[in-house]
């Protein structure tokens, strides 16, 4: 089968960085060295960064069980989209400064033994925006979970819809949501483990449809931006709004879990589940 | 006409001067028929000039009109005293910038949902200018699995800026419900025809736009962001919304171009709003002649279809397309 034949073409992430940053809530100087080895937490305050893709798949999966799917899959410029700069040389860029080739990677895995299908967003992909080629991966990645009798997980970390496909970009909601119908009639489990941010298409499609919602901590989840939402209403947002405890309280979200508890807690999910 | 474009501008001075002939002719019993007639050839020609090379920040403006006709005024044009509204999610509250209920297309009984804007300001807060909250999409979910559970086919007029970004939204679960709305549609096991009848916004239209056919008025929009949004965002600056308008491509040709929509219903010169009967006729007629040949498909198929419909959306290309069977 075509799918499972492609195990080449995931590059090597490859940044140049600095040797530091800040924890962007606690102030602590963060040695960049050392974010992979302590799970871009912060060691003092325990603030959970933004990971790469990666290092995410790494965390969730067992040792070397990853096989990437679609990794040739790339966009197309359907609307020949122009602003500040041309949509293929936005692509161009982002390729280039990220470890990925589009806002998602997708794949099957081992998760504590049990196969799964994974999904990870990566938000410096564009902002993890999801165009057509997002829509597809996961599209396909839900059908491929039906096929296999698998149960799926997608990590989401985006800011929307990507605005430069234009109502392609739209209509990914329609497809990935009905492919979360198909898994549900297939009776094979689905969990959203929202990372920080997840917001507009993707939080208004298949990341909000999961069987199971598991945030990290303090991640910003929401339909609309908090700007957006200031903008129209002309008040200041309460502290903690659209953040996970809030999303908890709200009762959209089944959990907050810490980083490091994330793959045992999705093993036991699904040992109970499947 | 409570509102005016810029470009409408020269139709409406020529519109006041023929007026003004007429009443100068009436007044006087002066036979000024050869210049009224010539005026009125003169505002029909400029008419057509100027709506059939709108730009499509222009084209956005007429979508969004004061008086175009929102879902109501269809639905009372077309189901006449038949229609029963239907109101409340069943969990928090009613939403009146959704309406729900059944009503009566000719011999059709149908479900109808559809975004609602007002015609004036209080009209306007009090449908919160077409943006549904959580519990408007709730409320056209449950309405819908009625529908199903009567195997009523379903009607949808798509015409809202976008769901509501606010507190409250968030608080009570904009995204699940838009989300929720888009997923169960898509399993609907009743025929669904949407109209999208003014502005198509983004995911608060989308989450009602899963039908078997989406036709589109001619000059309605239906966009994954308002050109405003786009411009503030790509372009760093709300002024650039004419260049964002352009780019993003949401005119009715544009989507039919793209496979989105399955046909354009055409509008009276100058749109919607100048002869809303008119427009009512052609959504009538759509109606009459598509729905029995979707509700005499097996509701199985009817699904298959729907979905292969929107798993079909999306332009991307593999290296390898050889491999890709
Ligand atoms: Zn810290």
């Amino acid at each position: 089968m075509s799918w499972f034949s492609r195990l080449t073409g995931s590059k090597k992430p490859d940044i140049p960085s600095d040797l530091w940053k800040k924890c962007p809530n606690c102030g602590e100087v963060l040695i960049n060295k050392d974010l992979p080895r302590n799970l871009f937490l912060c060691s003092k305050c325990d603030h959970h960064l933004r990971m790469p893709i990666w290092d995410r798949i790494a965390l969730l999966t067992d040792d070397n069980s990853f096989v990437e799917f679609d990794s040739d899959m790339e966009s197309q410029d359907p609307l020949n989209f122009i602003d500040s700069a041309a949509y293929p040389d936005r692509i161009k860029k982002a390729v280039e400064s990220t470890d990925s080739f589009e806002a998602v990677t997708v794949g099957e895995a081992r998760l504590e033994g049990r196969e799964i299908m994974l999904g990870v967003m990566n938000f410096d992909f564009m902002g993890g925006s999801m165009g057509s080629v997002v829509g597809e991966k996961l599209t396909r990645l839900m059908e491929r979970a039906i096929e296999r009798r698998m149960p799926t997980v997608i990590v989401s970390a985006s800011g929307g819809a990507r605005m430069q496909e234009g109502i392609y970009s739209l209509m990914q909601m329609a497809k990935t949501s009905q492919a979360v119908a198909l898994l549900n009639e297939a009776g094979l489990p689905y969990v959203s483990l929202l990372t920080d941010p997840t917001t507009g298409g993707v939080s208004a499609s298949f990341a909000m449809l999961g069987d199971v919602h598991i945030a990290e901590p303090e991640a910003l989840i929401g339909f609309a931006g908090p700007r957006v939402i200031e903008q129209t209403i002309r008040q200041k947002l309460p502290e903690g709004f659209q953040r996970s405890d809030f999303l908890l309280s709200h009762g959209h979200i089944d959990m907050v879990i810490h980083r490091r508890q994330l793959k045992p807690t999705l093993s036991k999910l699904f040992s109970l589940l499947l | 006409m409570s509102q005016e474009f810029e470009f409408e501008k020269p139709i409406i001075e020529l519109e006041k001067r023929l007026s003004d002939l007429r009443s100068l002719s009436e007044e006087g019993n002066i036979d000024l028929s050869r210049e009224i007639s010539a005026i009125a050839e003169k505002i029909e020609a400029m008419k057509s000039d100027i709506f059939h090379s709108l730009e499509p920040w222009q084209v956005a403006q007429v979508a969004r009109h004061l008086d175009r006709p929102s879902t109501l005024d269809y639905v009372k044009l077309l189901c006449g005293d038949s229609f029963v509204e239907l109101k409340g999610d069943r969990l928090f509250a009613d939403d009146p910038a959704m309406i729900c209920g059944f009503g009566r297309f000719g011999s059709i009984a149908t479900a109808i949902i559809g975004h609602q804007k007002g015609h004036d300001t209080e009209e306007n807060i009090y449908r919160n200018f077409g943006m549904p909250h959580p519990e408007g999409y709730r409320k056209s979910r449950r309405v819908m699995h009625l529908a199903e559970k009567f195997r009523k086919p379903i009607i949808v007029f798509i015409d809202t800026p976008g769901a509501f970004p606010g507190i409250g939204a968030e608080e009570r679960g904009q995204s699940e419900a838009i989300a929720r709305s888009i997923m169960e549609m898509s399993r609907m096991r009743v025929p669904i025809l949407c109209f999208i009848i003014g502005e198509g916004g983004s995911g608060g239209a989308l989450a009602v736009g899963i039908g078997d056919r989406v036709y589109m008025l001619e000059h309605a929009i239906y966009s994954v962001i308002s050109a405003e949004g786009c411009a503030a965002i790509l372009w760093k600056d709300g002024a650039k919304a004419r260049d964002a308008a352009a780019a993003l491509k949401f005119r009715s040709t544009d989507l039919l171009e793209a496979g989105i929509i399955d046909a354009i219903l055409p509008e009276p010169l100058g749109g919607a709003h100048r002869n809303a009967e008119f427009v009512a006729n052609a959504i009538g007629d759509i109606i009459q002649k598509e729905l029995p040949s979707l509700m005499a498909l097996p509701a199985d198929l009817l699904l298959k279809k729907r979905y292969e419909k929107f798993r079909a959306m999306g332009k991307f290309k593999l290296e390898q397309d050889s491999e890709h069977a």
